[in-house]
């Protein structure tokens, strides 16, 4: 069924690109000169028709491509195939020859199609305009144009700079470490001394051996204690959270607000302070184990960072500190939206406590914070700042590759491969493995919410 | 009413038992500050100034305060730093977050929800992947190194039109018949924006800017990166964290907790004050997901 609806869909992209080309094909049949010409010199129809502001648009825009491939493209876009053949280097005479930057290459050439193809888009709107405007006798003049912007088209106005914003800094960043993921840029291969260049599918075949010097063993280890922690940080956080959360909200308990507020303090205080000296305080010579061990209760200071198991139970608990006071300040409204007639009449019945919490609050809870259990599962995968503050991944160990420690986490293996081993391939194939796991979880999960598959369910 | 009188007893018990469990939970929820703050006031002179085994300060003492004021470090430089950067990212990511929200949630042009589906799916990348790009990137236009500061704020600012969702979630909920009376009486979008939308919006916009004005403070990862070791772009997070794990920390602790006492002092009070705004933002986006 869904493969069917994905062909449909394939299918229908392609029908789609068939019927615009074909209308790009009629529009030139059909139009007068000036449209023709302007399948070559953009906007000229435009100006022609004495339309200022589109024309300049878009004879500026054909202006600056045409600029920007010849002076700056085009000469990083040929070599993408190779991405530089030439190693810098000193000749005889001992002078520094510079030799191709395949970093530079790959990445002003990943921008070079992104500037490729948003000028075909352009000259396809070009095209469509000057269709639209050769039949008709008034045209929207130049004023109407900008105001337009400010009304009908304000999302133009308003979307450009942020798309813009993501397109520099998010998507081509993204696409040119997707791109790292298939070369060997690593610690050997650094431009601009070295070249790198592409390897197929070798990284991701690494990944998966177990074999020594593979990544299989390693990447197992790390992945399932990702899941692990954000299993247990989820769902430890949220029940807990939601226990206070009831506590507070308890008939007869007085300073309701000084509580709120005395929970909250964890998530006020910024997280690299509160965190970092957390850390410090279960630390070997730290405060907890200085003190257990005055009052003579331990003679050894407990391993909390440096056995394994300890360690993650350590992080998994310190994290409560950090999560429950989120929980509860989400679960407090909620919890008071439930009606108290539900409550009373399972009273009536003889329900204790228990039994009222699992039949009426607990379902009516997951109903509405189903979206935030998913959210903060995806989250907690990617929770760089309290396993990187508490104890850097630690206990680091040999029997892991890439210098992983026990209590790593994908996203910080991945910092620490980009760090501290310059391993650039392999942090860019961990990666794409982190957005391989939250988009599957995320889709899964996604389609079995009650509240997704059901909206009417509590209303 | 031996039976009323029961309940009664048994309604106190229960409400003592809560009382306890919550004394207990307030003392496990502020025992680290107040540790913090204690041992921030112990000299690194007169005592030692790394990890020792007692709590409270022999003697009561500002000298690791006296330290970061002192012009040793640049401490008063990186606090200036973070607190420009933070600044800066809270007004830009705001302006950027309205925009997209008011585009997505009134407007209806082609692409739009294709570009709702790519932006979610671009959320799924972890940010720490493209870290080395991003600093290259930032190197063509040279705002690494000395000039972290104002690349900071472009890279948290241009990424920032992606977090709408909670934004939306808040505009959709503002009637839409209020926008078509406006527009019947002959206002334009950009008018509805900004005299009808913003000023309606306000719980929502000092939330963003609140969430935006405290991730700097606690951005250690990508600002150490970008500054690569420059001590002039650093920021309070990427300095104060070498006093924790640098070799020589037995003798910066103290002066790592004065350092974070007043860090966290402007930030915690900030916060405390629009705690109501930030707690209508996270429960709405907690729910509409």
């Amino acid at each position: 069924m869904a493969d069917k609806k994905k062909k449909g869909k394939v299918s229908g992209a392609f029908k789609a690109v068939g019927t615009d080309i074909k209308d790009i094909g009629t529009t030139f049949a059909k139009g007068d000169w000036k449209t023709r010409v302007s399948f070559l010199i953009m906007g000229f129809g435009q100006l022609t028709r004495k339309q200022w502001v589109r024309g300049i648009a878009f004879l500026g825009a054909e202006v600056l491509f045409i600029l920007y491939m010849v002076f700056f493209g085009a000469g990083y876009l040929k070599d993408i195939g190779t991405l530089g053949t030439k190693v810098g280097g000193y000749d005889a005479n001992y002078v520094y020859t510079y030799g191709d930057n395949s970093f530079l290459i790959l990445l002003y050439s990943i921008l070079s199609i992104f500037v490729i193809f948003a000028f075909i888009f352009v000259w396809r709107l070009n095209i469509r305009d000057n269709k639209n405007n050769q039949n008709k006798l008034i045209l929207p003049s130049n004023k109407a144009d900008i105001a337009s912007l400010f009304d009908e088209h304000f999302d133009k106005t308003l979307l450009t700079l942020p798309v813009l914003g993501v397109f520099m800094f998010v998507l081509l960043p993204i696409i040119f470490m997707i791109c790292i993921a298939f070369t060997n840029y690593d610690a050997t291969h650094q431009s601009p001394t070295n070249l790198f260049t592409w390897v197929g599918f070798d990284n991701f075949k690494n990944l998966f051996s177990i074999g020594t010097g593979g990544f299989g063993k390693t990447f197992g280890t790390v992945l399932s204690w990702t899941l692990i922690w954000a299993f247990f940080a989820t769902f430890l956080n949220y029940f807990l959270g939601m226990a206070v959360a009831i506590l507070i909200n308890k008939k007869g308990i007085k300073f309701k607000k000084l509580w709120r507020t005395i929970l909250v303090m964890t998530i006020a205080i910024p997280q690299f302070i509160s965190l970092l000296y957390v850390g410090k305080m279960f630390a070997n010579d730290g405060l907890v184990n200085m003190y257990l061990m005055k009052w003579g209760w331990i003679s050894q200071p407990i391993p909390f960072w440096t056995n394994p198991t300890l360690a993650k139970i350590t992080i998994i608990v310190i994290n409560l500190w950090v999560g429950i006071p989120y929980v509860m300040l989400i679960t407090t409204g909620l919890l008071m939206n439930i009606p108290e007639e539900l409550y009373e009449s399972a009273k009536i019945d003889g329900a204790n406590a228990f039994q009222t919490f699992r039949k009426i609050t607990l379902p009516y809870m997951l109903f509405v914070t189903g979206p935030y259990l998913l959210t903060s599962f995806t989250g907690n995968l990617n929770n760089f700042n309290i396993i990187y503050l508490l104890n850097q991944g630690k206990p680091q160990s040999l029997s892991l590759s890439g210098g992983a420690g026990y209590t790593d986490l994908l996203v910080t293996w991945l910092y620490k491969m980009t760090v501290n081993d310059t391993n650039y391939k392999m942090a860019a194939v961990i990666g794409i493995m982190v957005f391989v796991v939250t988009a599957v979880i995320s889709l899964v999960v996604y389609n079995l919410l009650p509240s997704v598959k059901d909206e009417e369910g509590f209303q | 009413m031996a039976k009323q009188h029961n309940m009664r007893t048994r309604k106190r018990i229960s409400n003592t038992i809560a009382y306890i469990v919550l004394i207990l939970i307030s003392i496990i929820w502020l025992f680290p500050f107040v540790c913090l703050v204690l041992q921030s006031f112990r000299s690194y002179i007169t005592e030692l100034g790394g990890m020792v085994d007692y709590l409270v300060p022999k003697k009561f003492s500002l000298d690791s305060y006296k330290f970061l004021f002192s012009g040793e470090t640049k401490f008063l430089k990186w606090y200036g730093n973070t607190l420009i950067i933070a600044i800066f990212v809270a007004i830009g990511q705001t302006a950027f977050v309205l925009c997209v929200s008011y585009a997505l949630s009134r407007m209806r042009f082609k692409g739009r929800t294709l570009l709702m589906r790519f932006w979610l799916i671009l959320g799924m990348f972890p940010g720490f992947l493209t870290m080395i790009c991003l600093y290259f990137l930032l190197k063509q236009f040279g705002l690494t190194q000395a000039g972290a500061v104002p690349g900071l704020i472009l890279i948290s600012v241009a990424s920032s039109g992606m977090g709408y969702y909670v934004c939306k979630g808040y505009f959709d909920t503002i009637p839409k018949s209020l926008d078509e009376a406006a527009r019947i009486d002959g206002a334009t979008r950009a008018q509805i924006f900004i005299k009808m939308i913003i000023p309606l919006s306000k719980p929502m916009i000092i939330y963003t800017a609140l969430t935006a004005f405290m991730a700097p403070w606690c951005d250690y990862v990508f600002a150490s990166y970008v500054a690569f070791g420059n001590d002039n772009g650093y920021n309070v997070a990427v300095a104060m964290q070498r006093w924790v794990w640098t070799n020589d920390f037995q003798g910066y602790f103290t002066r790592f907790c004065a350092g974070g006492v007043l860090v966290a002092i402007p930030v915690t009070v900030l916060f405390l004050c629009l705690q109501k705004y930030y707690v209508e933002g996270v429960t709405g986006g907690a729910v509409k997901g």
